[in-house]
């Protein structure tokens, strides 16, 4: 197939689907839609698997856009996260019953979501990577607010405010790149590319590219969770709708996270790998650190979950701070185990709070006894984020605990898994209380609620396909092998 | 330098546009009236398409004078509007009572952050020395000084005000420095740039009518 269908297939089909919510509303019949959609953005993934593997990269648009393996990589795993959101879409909007026209918005603000994602893993041009995060930031704010409430409506706009200005510093940083690449002799098509910027790194003003690229991690690392630009995040995700927390927390924050990742491979040739080393360790342990301790005396499930997915960013910038193939195979591979089981935790957790109308950890007691299919499945996801075998999160956290100490890092590392120890500790009690213990008198049901709708089988559908995938990542990664290590040397030499 | 008198007017022009720039961002630390901030916020939109539309006449590049045309129209004027139209009628709510840092000292800590913004962009300066990257401490001062609005006021208005002084911080950065990245990229972040204050507009009017006036006052519903 040419390359610009295979470049563009994913990003029209979520848009043909949005487009197809807007002219037929969300009904049974037309949920099916972003369903499909998500399927043939997986399709077109392996097939560009097959092509990148015996063609190197393919290129389209005269290289806006643009597929390496790690794009592949990251395209697999936002259509993976998008099938199952799209899939526990219509028992969750069944649930909690919202009137007919914010329904139809959440199919189309869905659908551009996922667009928009696929847009930036394809990017071949730092100026439409830009644009396609910050048009992540503009479909999602009426997704969080989605719900109308006092606090959705203030969690939507923190997230705006701070996003926005977080990735104008990003932009900041774009530009001096820019500026740097044009003094280097780069052509203004060329001096954006983000291949050709990799091959003249070594030419770029050390000064300039040193702040640029510090800019670029800030604002990019603030979209994936680092600190100092991560108020945002357990409000976002705490308020959004379920399968919305789910696309936001597995596969927008690592999104973010890849952009980081390309901008190490200019810094690394330009400035050499200590400075952004520096860097990425320093965020990563303050992102551990504020994940960890506001993990302990948390109160809401939903937030618990939005702080684990700030520790697990926190380990994968540790990863990428060791640098070399094998560290970032490990962080790829997180990302991916991550993603899978957040999502499940996610999903499952929009059931608890649909039974329970709160998101209170303390609302929610002997859960077991009385749902056991749903609070067995969103144990299993928390026992998989903990990183316990055999989901791959383990393997992960291995493979990044093991090149960090192999790259020197050990006092870094020990203090990572260190605070890694504290989150698994507070998230293990947290759940217990949640799942374990006797049942309680009825349940009082919120007003507006419609009451628990049944957790059949066929609800549960997406967790367990969803679990059963990161069980088989830890066991092997299988076919994905040689295209994840293929897309690890392409930012940590080997 | 070899600079004749056109010369010497280009850069008087240019000193002049990102002087009357840098007034507005310190003025809209200053002033605590929100329409106040938003009218500086017009003026300093101006200046920018003015720092732009001498730069396009000093390169002969009508290309860049249309752009400087477009920037006009756009933050000397739509985003202005929309901005004022997302405050509310009553004037309780047009004022930013209490800012985290009051104003003396809010106006000190701009002074300092120009220092630490001629520090910073050194390296940039020596990399091209010339009348339009001279400007460049100057736009990356109005970019702190935006950030600085935005962390240190509570109102959720004077929070998008500092978000706009940023990103003109910015674009001043990107004209001087590179005479604008290339066009697409820079027509993607106009309009993205617009449909962030259009999001916040609409997410401002539907707090406003859920919750009343004073619910706008202060973001604090949230936190741990």
């Amino acid at each position: 197939m040419p390359a610009i269908v295979l470049l563009l297939a994913p990003i029209v089909a979520p848009l043909l689907a949005a487009g197809g919510y807007a002219a037929a509303g969300w009904r049974r019949s037309t949920a099916a839609a972003g369903v499909a959609a998500a399927v043939l953005l997986l399709v077109d993934a392996v097939a560009l698997t097959g092509s990148v593997a015996r063609h190197g990269p393919v290129r389209a648009l005269a290289g806006l856009l643009r597929a390496d393996a790690l794009s592949v990589w990251m395209l697999l795993i936002v259509g993976t996260v998008a099938l199952l959101a799209c899939w526990a879409s219509p028992a969750y909007l069944a649930a909690g019953a919202p009137h007919r026209r914010r329904r139809r918005w959440y199919g189309i603000l869905l659908q551009l979501f996922v667009a928009a994602m696929a847009t930036a893993v394809l990017a071949g041009n730092l100026g439409v990577l830009w644009i396609a995060v910050e048009a992540t930031t503009i479909v999602t704010a009426f997704l969080v607010g989605h719900d109308r409430t006092r606090t959705a409506l203030e969690a939507a706009w923190k997230y705006v405010v701070i996003c926005s200005a977080a990735i104008a510093l990003a932009f900041l940083g774009i530009v001096l790149l820019y500026y740097a690449a044009r003094h280097a002799g780069m052509s203004g098509e060329a001096a954006l590319d983000w291949s050709a910027l990799t091959g003249h790194a070594h030419e770029l003003d050390p000064g300039v590219t040193r702040i640029a690229v510090g800019l670029a991690v800030l604002g990019f690392g603030a979209k994936a969770g680092l600190v100092p630009l991560h108020a945002w995040l357990p409000d976002a995700h705490s308020q959004a709708p379920a399968p919305i927390s789910a696309l936001m927390s597995g596969v927008l924050l690592s999104v973010a996270f890849s952009a980081v990742l390309r901008f190490k491979v200019i810094a690394d040739a330009a400035l050499g790998p200590a400075y952004l080393r520096t860097l990425l360790l320093v965020l990563a342990l303050a992102t551990l650190a504020v994940a960890a301790v506001l993990l302990l005396g948390q109160r809401d499930y939903k937030r618990m979950l939005a702080y684990s997915s700030m520790e697990h960013m926190g380990l994968m910038a540790v990863g990428a701070a060791a640098g070399g193939q094998l560290a970032i195979a490990a962080v790829l591979l997180h990302i991916a185990g991550h993603g899978l089981a957040k999502t499940v935790a996610f999903l499952g957790s929009g059931h608890i709070l649909h039974r329970h109308a709160s998101s209170e950890i303390g609302a929610v007691r002997g859960l077991l006894s009385r749902a056991p299919l749903l609070a067995g499945l969103f144990g299993l996801a928390l026992l998989a984020l903990l990183g316990l075998p055999p989901a791959s999160v383990f393997a992960s956290e291995l493979g990044i605990a093991r090149a960090g100490f192999a790259a020197g890092l050990g006092w870094a590392v020990s203090t990572a898994f260190g605070l890694t120890l504290l989150a698994f500790v507070a998230l293990s009690v947290h759940t217990g209380r949640m799942l374990l213990g006797p049942a309680p008198g009825p349940v009082a049901i919120g007003a507006g609620f419609s009451g628990p709708a049944a957790f059949t089988v066929s609800t549960a559908a997406p967790l367990i396909a969803g679990l059963l995938a990161v069980a088989a990542l830890g066991i092997t990664t299988g076919p994905l092998t040689g295209l994840l290590s293929a897309a690890a040397s392409i930012i940590g030499a080997p | 330098m070899s600079d004749n008198v056109y010369g010497s007017g280009y850069v008087q022009a240019i000193d002049l546009a990102a002087g009357v720039f840098l007034l507005c961002a310190v003025g809209a630390l200053w002033r605590r009236q929100l329409t106040a901030m938003i009218r500086l916020f017009a003026v300093q939109g101006l200046a920018l398409a003015a720092l732009v539309a001498v730069l396009g006449a000093h390169q002969r590049s009508p290309e860049l004078i249309a752009v400087a045309v477009g920037l006009a129209a756009l933050r000397a004027g739509v985003l202005p509007y929309l901005a004022w139209r997302s405050l509310g009628d009553s004037p309780a709510e047009q004022r930013e009572t209490r800012p985290v840092v009051n104003i003396a000292t809010s106006l000190l800590a701009a002074a300092g952050l120009g220092l630490l913004a001629y520090a910073v962009t050194r390296p940039l300066v020596e990399l091209a020395p010339s009348a339009a990257t001279r400007v460049l401490p100057v736009a990356v001062t109005v970019v702190l000084i935006g950030f600085f609005v935005l962390v240190t006021r509570r109102r959720a208005l004077s929070q998008l005000v500092g978000l706009l002084l940023l990103d003109n911080g910015i674009t001043a950065t990107a004209f001087v420095a590179t005479a604008g990245v290339p066009l697409v990229v820079e027509l993607g972040v106009s309009f993205d740039l617009l449909l962030v204050v259009l999001v916040l507009q609409v997410l401002a009017a539907r707090l406003r009518s859920t919750f009343g006036t004073t619910d706008l006052d202060e973001l604090r519903e949230l936190h741990d």
